[in-house]
């Protein structure tokens, strides 16, 4: 049973899908237990994979025992990098589900199953990315999220959803495009598709490895790639994506998708190219990560023009991309750089979901969209209003939060690698953070009596200060994800140093393949 | 240019005509203001990466990759009793394809929902009107 771990992280939201199909259409209360019982076995099974990689080192997979030579056949590889990858985007991924119990169509209750079941093959797509070991299966699994994804954003009421879907698909199906081209050149110059055979392949073979074709390749897939995870100038259709989507799916899809993108980035600079080939044959990393500097700017710039709560965070997603993609191109001999992009995909994930749960919960219960809405939030809601402010600590990098020890690795990769402008970077995005969330805060504690969400009673300002105020948290079931993500958030930033040093066994297991070519 | 035709393009012919195709392609994605000429756009665009894969596996002179009873007959079979890959057809860019051929499905069919929406809602296709109306709907709020 333990053998099949890696298969069956996928298969439980998969059938769960399926079942769904088949039963949650005639009675809706069917859904919710499926989809809980589906993600909580993947969590298990992603727990058992970690702590079977941490016991035993890689895990291979071969799905349905095909281990046929030149990797036809589905591979799935869980090392130290993906694995506790895993693990988040199944807490992630029930966060959500228990968030969206009531209103998961949001207007329309009738879509229950149907945004569940997408929700479930969204998960599968994730998964799949996360495991996989063969680079056309990454293909299938980016366009299983994203057909997904463009379902979660559309199913909402509202009119604008569905132009943001629209958009997203023209980019997505773009990018994911350029990334097909890019594997078809590694299978035209290498005749395998198989990850780790492709590695073997450029390590042994340095004159093939500086070729044209695989050149021309790794930017095509780069290109592909930084078009899903919403890299600076490729990021125009995040920010409406995810803002007009309903927040039960902008609580899944913006802590994740764009994530996942840059655990693929990572993996096929890690493990299908190789470090020391990218250092070696790879002229422009500087470039890219003054790309990712340009991209911390603009994003933090966009933060502080937006009124609304949710285009904020989106624009803040938009940064956060930029710090990762410059963690893992600084190039530092120790790999300091790359291990705290690793490490902020976990926790860029647990803290995006902290705040798009806070912000759904605001929106949903407080009637608040724009950032002046939020006033007397904190008499309102404390708790709610607490996680919100951990997650809001967090984006800014207050220890102990995770967000602070992500951006000491980054910090401390970047002075290793004497790129004191992304230091710059990155210290001037917490500040521009800080001035966004100290302005949420002080709205939401020191502004006015909370403005019912119909009118705008506030021309006679005396009357409301008289008003008791009606102590209205959100329900439960939207009140404790919110609450776990934020503990989450502060839990991952204290055990920091146990993941990162597993990291880091996965960086430099595959490190040292390279090095000897096998 | 002669030469440049002779070393460049006439070895390379499927590369540039699928470039070409895809260019075509991703012109029409970013200059028609149709959505639905965007979707026909789109669709050229991944139809040419199915060009380059199946391109891929050709081989002249090879035969399709199926190896039945008569092997020896249709002379795939070498000297030595094994099969000779050079007469054979490489199968796997082409079922790669199939798969791609089915998400490029997937993806038009879900792009054709989404206009039929965004018609019910905003009674156009033109992208620059349904902007216009979505800028109007924003300045109401």
């Amino acid at each position: 049973m333990s053998d099949h771990l890696p298969v069956l992280v996928l298969l439980a939201p998969l059938f769960g899908a399926i079942a769904i199909g088949l039963f949650g259409m005639r009675d809706h209360r069917v859904c919710l237990p499926v989809v809980l019982s589906a993600l909580v076995l993947s969590l298990c099974c992603a727990i058992g994979i970690v702590l079977k990689v941490h016991a035993g080192g890689t895990l291979d997979y071969f799905v349905a025992g095909w281990k046929a030579p030149r990797g036809i056949g589905i591979v799935l590889r869980a090392d130290a990098i993906n694995s506790p990858i895993l693990v988040v985007i199944a807490i992630v991924a029930i966060l959500a589900a228990v968030f969206t119990v009531r209103h998961a169509g949001e207007r329309d209750t009738e879509k229950t199953p149907h945004f569940y079941i997408l929700f479930l093959l969204l998960c599968v797509g994730l998964f799949g990315i996360t495991i996989t070991g063969d680079a056309f299966n990454v293909f299938v699994l980016i366009e299983v999220t994203a057909l997904t994804s463009y379902g979660l954003i559309a199913i909402g009421g509202s009119k604008r959803c569905k132009v943001a879907a629209f958009h997203y698909l023209i980019m997505g199906t773009v990018g994911a495009s350029f990334y097909l081209i890019g594997v078809g050149y590694l299978y035209l110059k290498l005749g395998s598709l198989n990850m780790q055979d492709i590695h073997t392949i450029l390590a042994s073979n340095e004159s093939l490895a500086d070729s044209r074709a695989i050149r021309t390749a790794f930017v095509f897939i780069l290109v592909g790639i930084w078009t899903k995870m919403a890299f600076f100038p490729l990021h125009g259709w995040l920010p409406n994506a995810y803002s007009y989507s309903p927040s039960g799916s902008a609580a899944i899809l913006a802590p994740l998708v764009t994530k996942v993108s840059v655990y693929v980035m990572v993996r096929m600079m890690v493990s299908v190219f190789g470090l020391d080939h990218l250092e070696a044959n790879v002229e422009w990393g500087h470039f890219v990560v003054w790309l990712a500097i340009i991209a911390i700017a603009a994003g933090s710039t966009m933060a502080l023009a937006q009124r609304e709560i949710k285009k904020m965070l989106c624009c803040l997603i938009i940064a956060e991309v930029g710090y990762m993609v410059g963690g893992a191109w600084l190039g530092d001999p120790q790999r300091w750089g790359l291990t705290g992009t690793v490490y902020h995909i976990l926790a860029d994930a647990l803290m995006t979901s902290c705040l798009f749960l806070a912000a759904g919960a605001f929106a949903k219960w407080h009637g608040a969209a724009k950032l002046e809405d939020l006033s007397g939030l904190f008499r309102k809601m404390p708790l709610a209003a607490t996680g919100f402010v951990v997650g809001g600590l967090a984006i800014i990098g207050v220890p102990p939060t995770c967000g602070f020890y992500s951006k000491f690795y980054l910090i401390r990769g970047a002075i290793e690698a004497g790129h004191w402008v992304y230091v710059a970077a990155l210290l001037a995005s917490s500040l521009v953070n800080a001035v966004l969330f100290f302005r949420i805060f002080e709205i939401a504690y020191f502004g006015k009596n909370p403005v019912e969400s119909h009118g705008h009673g506030d021309d006679h300002g005396h009357d409301h200060e008289s008003e008791p105020v009606v102590r209205r948290e959100p329900p439960l079931h939207a009140l404790i994800p919110l609450l776990a993500a934020a503990a989450l958030v502060i839990l991952l930033g204290l055990c920091n140093g146990t993941v990162v040093e597993f990291i880091r066994t996965g960086l430099i297991e595959t490190a040292t393949v390279v090095s000897t070519g096998r | 240019m002669e030469a440049f035709f002779k070393e460049a393009v006439v070895p390379h012919f499927n590369f540039w005509i699928y470039v070409i195709i895809m260019m075509i392609g991703l012109w029409s994605v970013i200059a028609k203001n149709n959505l639905i000429k965007k979707l026909i756009g789109l669709s050229i665009f991944q139809t040419a990466i199915l060009l380059l894969y199946v391109s891929l596996g050709v081989k002249e002179g090879a035969s399709i990759p199926i190896i039945d009873h008569h092997a020896a007959e249709r002379s795939l079979v070498g000297d030595a009793g094994a099969i000779n890959p050079d007469l054979i057809a490489n199968p796997v860019p082409h079922v790669l394809m199939l798969t791609a051929i089915v998400v490029g499905v997937a993806t038009l069919g879900v792009a054709l929902a989404l206009c039929q929406m965004i018609y019910k809602d905003f009674g156009t296709l033109e992208e620059d009107e349904v902007l216009q109306k979505i800028k109007a709907l924003h300045d109401d709020v």
